[in-house]
C-alpha cells in the first residue's frame, strides 16, 4: 500500500483548553521538538509516531477559537494549512462544549485539507449527561468523527488508523460547508464577482471572499495590491453598507453547528450543578478567592523554601564544591591562569546554571500545574481589578508573581497573555519584582547595618512594589487609548495529569538551559577573565579599573569602586554580590566579611546599595529569556538600560534622603 | 434592507450585559466595537440571538457569564459593549 510507506503529515487543531497538548503527547511520547514559528515568538511543537509501518509527521498548531487573522496565532494556524498543505487536519474538540468548539471545524472544512475530528472529552461529556452519537455526528458532517478521552489515553489508536483510512480513500468524504446568514448571500456573491480573478493562487476565491466580508485584514490587504482601483472602491462601498457583516457570518456558522448536532447530542435540561459550577462558587469569589489565590501561593513559597533552597546548597556543597577542588588539585601542575579559567570561570559558570535548577523545577512544576488543573484564569479573574491599576488586566498576575521565585519563569510565564502590547509591558516590568536570589542578598546584609533588618527588607520589597506599579502606570500613560480587552475562558477543572506537568516542565527547564545555559556559562568566564586580567589579581585588573572609572558615580551614593563592582557582578547571578564582595574585600569568611563591611560602609551607604541591587539591571539569564520571548535585541537592551537608570537614581535619592534623617 | 437582528431603534428591555444580576438570563442581540472585538467575540459564541447566563457580576470589574456551555470572562467595557434583552431569571419567573 502506497500510504503505509510515505510519511503522513498530520497539523492538530483546536482551540484552547481542549486537551490538545494531551493528545500530542500520547502521540509523539518523547519524540518530539519544541522550538518557535519562524519568526514569530509563538511555540511549535512537532514530533513522530509510527502504526503499522507507517510514519507520522505531526505539527500541533496554535490554540485558537477561529481563523480569522485576530492574533499571531490563528495567522500561523490558518497560514500553515493553506500553505504546507497537511495531509490531514485533526482538529480536536470537546465533547462537553460541542457547539463552541465545530466553531473552529466550521472555518477548517472550507480549507481544501482533509479533517478528522477528533471528539475528545467524552468521558466529561458524560458525566455531565450529554450523550453525543458520533456516527450521527459523522454522518451530518461527512467527514470522521473519532470518540476520544484523551486524558484516559482512549481513542488515539482509532484516530490514527481513521487518519490511515482517510488517505487510502477508504473513508466516505464529503463536508458539509456552512453558509452565511441568509441576508447577506447577494453581497457575499456580489463581492466574490468583484475578486474572481484578484485573488492570489493560493487562497480559495469563495473563502477569500467571505474573509474579506468578515473584515479580514490580511486578506483584505491581499486583495487591495491586486484589485483595479474602481473595483476596490466598488468593494469599500459594498463593505460599508455592510457593517454587521462578521456578525452575520458567524451567526451562519452557529446556525450550521445547530443543525451539525440537532440529531446526534441529547443534553440534559440545564441547570444541573457541575464540579466545576461548585469549585467556583468559592475561587472566584471575591473574599474567598484572594483567599484561595493567597494560599497557593504560599504553598508555592513554602515548597521554594523548605525545598529548592536546602536542595540549592546542597547541590553547591556536595557537587559543585567537591568538583571545583579536586580539578584545582588536578589541574595544579599547570600554570595557575588555566586553573583560573576552569574554575573560576566554568565551573563557577557552571555552578550558577545548576543553581536555578530546584527553584525553577519548582516553579515551572507549579505553574504547569495551575494550568492543568484550569486555576490560571481563576487568579487572573481575582486579580483583575488589582492589576488595572498599571494598565494591565488579571492574566498579568500570574506571571509577574512568578517573579518571586525567579524572574526567568515570570518572563517565560508571560506567554498566556494573548495581546502583544501586555505581554511586552508583563515582560519589561517582570525584573522589578524582587526574586529570591536578590532577597537573598538583603538576608545577608541587612542584619550588618541595621538594628531591624526585617523592617528594612519589608521596606526594600514595597519599594520594588512601588516602582513596578508606577513603571507600569507610565507604561500605560504612554500606550494611552489603546484597551486591552479582557476576553477570557474559564476552562472546566480536571485533576492534573502528572505526565503532562513532568513534560512541560521539563521543556521549559530544557529551553531555559539551552538559551539561557550558554550565555551564563559565556558571561561567567567574561567576568572572570576581566577580574583576572591583565596582571592576575582583582585590585589592577580590567574590572577594578572600570570600577574606579564608575568611583564619581559610587560616590554620590557613598559607596566606593569595590560596591560598584560587586553590583556589576551581580549581572551574572543576583546573589553573586556577596561572593563579590568576599574577594574584593580580600574576607576570608562570611563572619570576616561582615566585620569589614560594617566598619567601612555607613548605613546611608549601605541603604543606598540595597536600593540599587534591588533596582538593578535584570541578570544575564533574564535578559536572555527577554531576548528569546521577544525575539529582539532591543527590549532586552532597553530593559537592561532603563533598570540601571532608575536603580541609580533611586540609589542616589536614598542616599541623600538618609542623609537627610540622619542615618549618615 | 431590513435586518431582524440589528435594530434601528432601542428595543424594549434592551441592556448591556454588565447590567444582569447574577443568574439573569438573556439573549444577545448585538454586538458594539470593531471587527476584531466583533468577531473575537463572535468566535466565542456571541451571536444575536444565542442565549447568556450571567454568573458573578459585582459592581465593579469583570464579570463571568455562560454562554454554550461555556463560561467566559469579560473585562467590564466589553461586557458594555454587549448588548441583551432580558429573559428569564433561574426561579423560573419572566419579563
Amino acid at each position: 500500500m502506497a500510504a503505509a510507506t510515505r510519511r503522513i503529515r498530520i497539523a492538530l487543531a483546536g482551540q484552547p483548553n481542549v486537551g490538545k497538548s494531551t493528545v500530542f503527547n500520547l502521540l509523539t511520547g518523547l519524540n518530539q521538538h519544541v522550538g518557535n514559528w519562524p519568526g514569530k515568538t509563538v511555540e511549535q511543537k512537532t514530533g513522530t509516531c509510527r502504526l503499522e509501518g507507517a510514519t507520522f509527521d505531526v505539527v500541533d498548531l496554535p490554540g485558537t477559537y477561529s481563523l480569522s487573522a485576530n492574533s499571531p496565532e490563528e495567522l500561523i494556524a490558518r497560514e500553515y494549512i493553506i500553505k504546507e498543505k497537511p495531509d490531514v487536519v485533526v482538529a480536536v474538540v470537546d465533547a462537553s462544549s460541542l457547539e463552541r468548539h465545530l466553531y473552529l471545524v466550521s472555518e477548517l472544512l472550507p480549507l481544501a485539507v482533509p479533517v478528522i475530528i477528533g471528539l475528545n472529552m467524552m468521558d466529561v461529556a458524560e458525566q455531565q449527561g450529554t450523550k453525543i452519537e458520533s456516527h450521527v455526528l459523522e454522518a451530518a458532517l461527512g467527514v470522521p468523527v473519532v470518540p476520544m478521552a484523551a486524558s484516559k489515553g482512549q481513542g488515539i489508536q482509532d484516530l490514527l488508523a481513521r487518519v490511515q483510512d482517510l488517505i487510502c480513500g477508504q473513508v466516505y468524504y464529503n463536508p458539509s460547508v456552512p453558509e452565511i446568514r441568509a441576508d447577506h448571500k447577494e453581497v457575499l456573491a456580489s463581492i466574490q464577482a468583484l475578486i474572481a480573478d484578484c485573488v492570489a493562487p493560493t487562497y480559495p476565491v469563495g473563502w477569500a471572499a467571505l474573509k474579506v466580508l468578515e473584515g479580514d485584514r490580511q486578506i483584505t490587504e491581499t486583495v487591495r495590491l491586486r484589485l483595479p482601483k474602481e473595483k476596490w472602491e466598488k468593494m469599500q462601498a459594498l463593505l460599508r453598507l455592510h457593517e454587521d457583516a462578521c456578525m452575520a457570518v458567524a451567526s451562519g456558522r452557529y446556525e450550521w453547528i445547530g443543525r451539525m448536532i440537532r440529531a446526534a447530542v441529547f443534553k440534559p435540561r440545564s441547570g444541573q450543578i457541575t464540579l466545576t459550577d461548585k469549585l467556583d462558587r468559592w475561587a472566584t469569589d471575591p473574599i474567598w478567592g484572594l483567599m484561595i489565590l493567597a494560599g497557593i501561593l504560599g504553598i508555592m513559597f513554602w515548597l521554594t523554601y523548605a525545598l529548592g533552597s536546602p536542595v540549592q546548597q546542597w547541590i553547591d556543597q556536595h557537587i559543585m564544591h567537591a568538583l571545583a577542588t579536586s580539578t584545582a588539585r588536578a589541574l595544579a601542575p599547570l600554570p595557575p591562569w588555566v586553573k583560573g579559567l576552569v574554575v573560576d570561570g566554568a565551573i563557577h559558570g557552571v555552578g550558577t546554571v545548576v543553581s536555578f535548577f530546584p527553584i525553577l523545577v519548582i516553579f515551572f512544576a507549579v505553574l504547569g500545574a495551575l494550568e492543568d488543573i484550569g486555576y490560571m484564569a481563576r487568579g487572573a479573574f481575582i486579580m483583575d481589578r488589582f492589576m488595572h491599576l498599571m494598565g494591565l488586566h488579571g492574566k498579568s498576575f500570574l506571571p509577574l508573581f512568578l517573579g518571586f521565585g525567579c524572574n526567568v519563569p515570570a518572563v517565560m510565564g508571560a506567554r498566556v497573555i494573548e495581546s502583544e502590547h501586555a505581554r511586552m509591558q508583563t515582560i519589561l516590568l517582570a525584573p522589578l519584582v524582587p526574586c529570591t536570589a536578590r532577597m537573598a542578598v538583603v538576608a545577608f546584609l541587612a542584619p550588618v547595618f541595621f538594628a531591624a533588618p526585617t523592617l528594612v527588607s519589608w521596606g526594600l520589597l514595597l519599594t520594588n512594589l512601588l516602582v513596578l506599579a508606577v513603571a507600569g502606570w507610565i507604561i500605560s500613560r504612554i500606550y494611552k487609548g489603546e484597551h486591552l480587552a479582557f476576553i477570557m475562558e474559564l476552562p472546566l477543572y480536571h485533576l492534573p495529569n502528572a505526565r503532562t506537568i513532568a513534560l512541560t516542565t521539563w521543556q521549559r527547564l530544557q529551553s531555559f538551559l539551552r538559551k539561557a545555559g550558554t550565555v551564563i556559562l559565556a558571561v561567567s568566564v567574561i567576568i572572570w577573565a576581566l577580574s583576572t586580567l591583565p596582571h592576575g589579581d582583582i585590585d589592577s585588573s580590567f574590572l577594578a579599573t572600570f570600577g574606579r572609572l564608575l568611583e564619581p558615580l559610587g560616590q554620590w551614593m557613598g559607596l566606593d569602586w569595590r560596591m560598584i563592582v560587586a553590583l556589576l557582578s551581580s549581572f551574572v547571578a543576583k546573589e553573586n554580590s556577596i561572593a563579590a564582595l568576599g574577594v574584593l574585600y580580600g574576607a576570608d569568611s562570611e563572619a570576616s566579611l561582615v566585620t569589614i563591611l560594617s566598619a567601612t560602609l555607613t548605613p546611608a551607604a549601605a541603604l543606598a546599595f540595597l536600593v540599587t541591587q534591588m533596582l538593578f539591571m535584570p541578570c544575564v539569564a533574564t535578559v536572555a529569556a527577554i531576548r528569546q520571548e521577544t525575539n529582539s535585541l532591543r527590549w532586552p537592551a532597553f530593559s537592561v538600560l532603563a533598570l540601571t537608570l532608575i536603580s541609580l537614581g533611586a540609589g542616589v535619592l536614598t542616599y541623600h534622603v538618609a542623609i537627610a534623617l540622619g542615618l549618615g | 434592507m431590513l435586518d431582524p437582528f440589528y435594530p434601528a431603534r432601542p428595543i424594549e428591555g434592551m441592556r448591556s450585559l454588565s447590567e444582569l444580576r447574577p443568574n439573569e438570563h438573556a439573549v444577545v442581540l448585538e454586538l458594539q466595537g470593531g471587527y476584531g472585538f466583533r468577531g473575537r467575540l463572535a468566535a466565542l459564541g456571541f451571536t444575536p440571538g444565542a442565549e447568556v447566563q450571567m454568573l458573578r457580576n459585582l459592581s465593579h470589574g469583570p464579570v463571568i457569564v455562560n454562554i454554550r456551555d461555556t463560561r467566559i470572562v469579560l473585562g467590564r467595557r466589553e461586557a458594555e459593549r454587549v448588548l441583551v434583552t432580558l429573559t428569564r431569571n433561574d426561579d423560573g419567573s419572566s419579563n
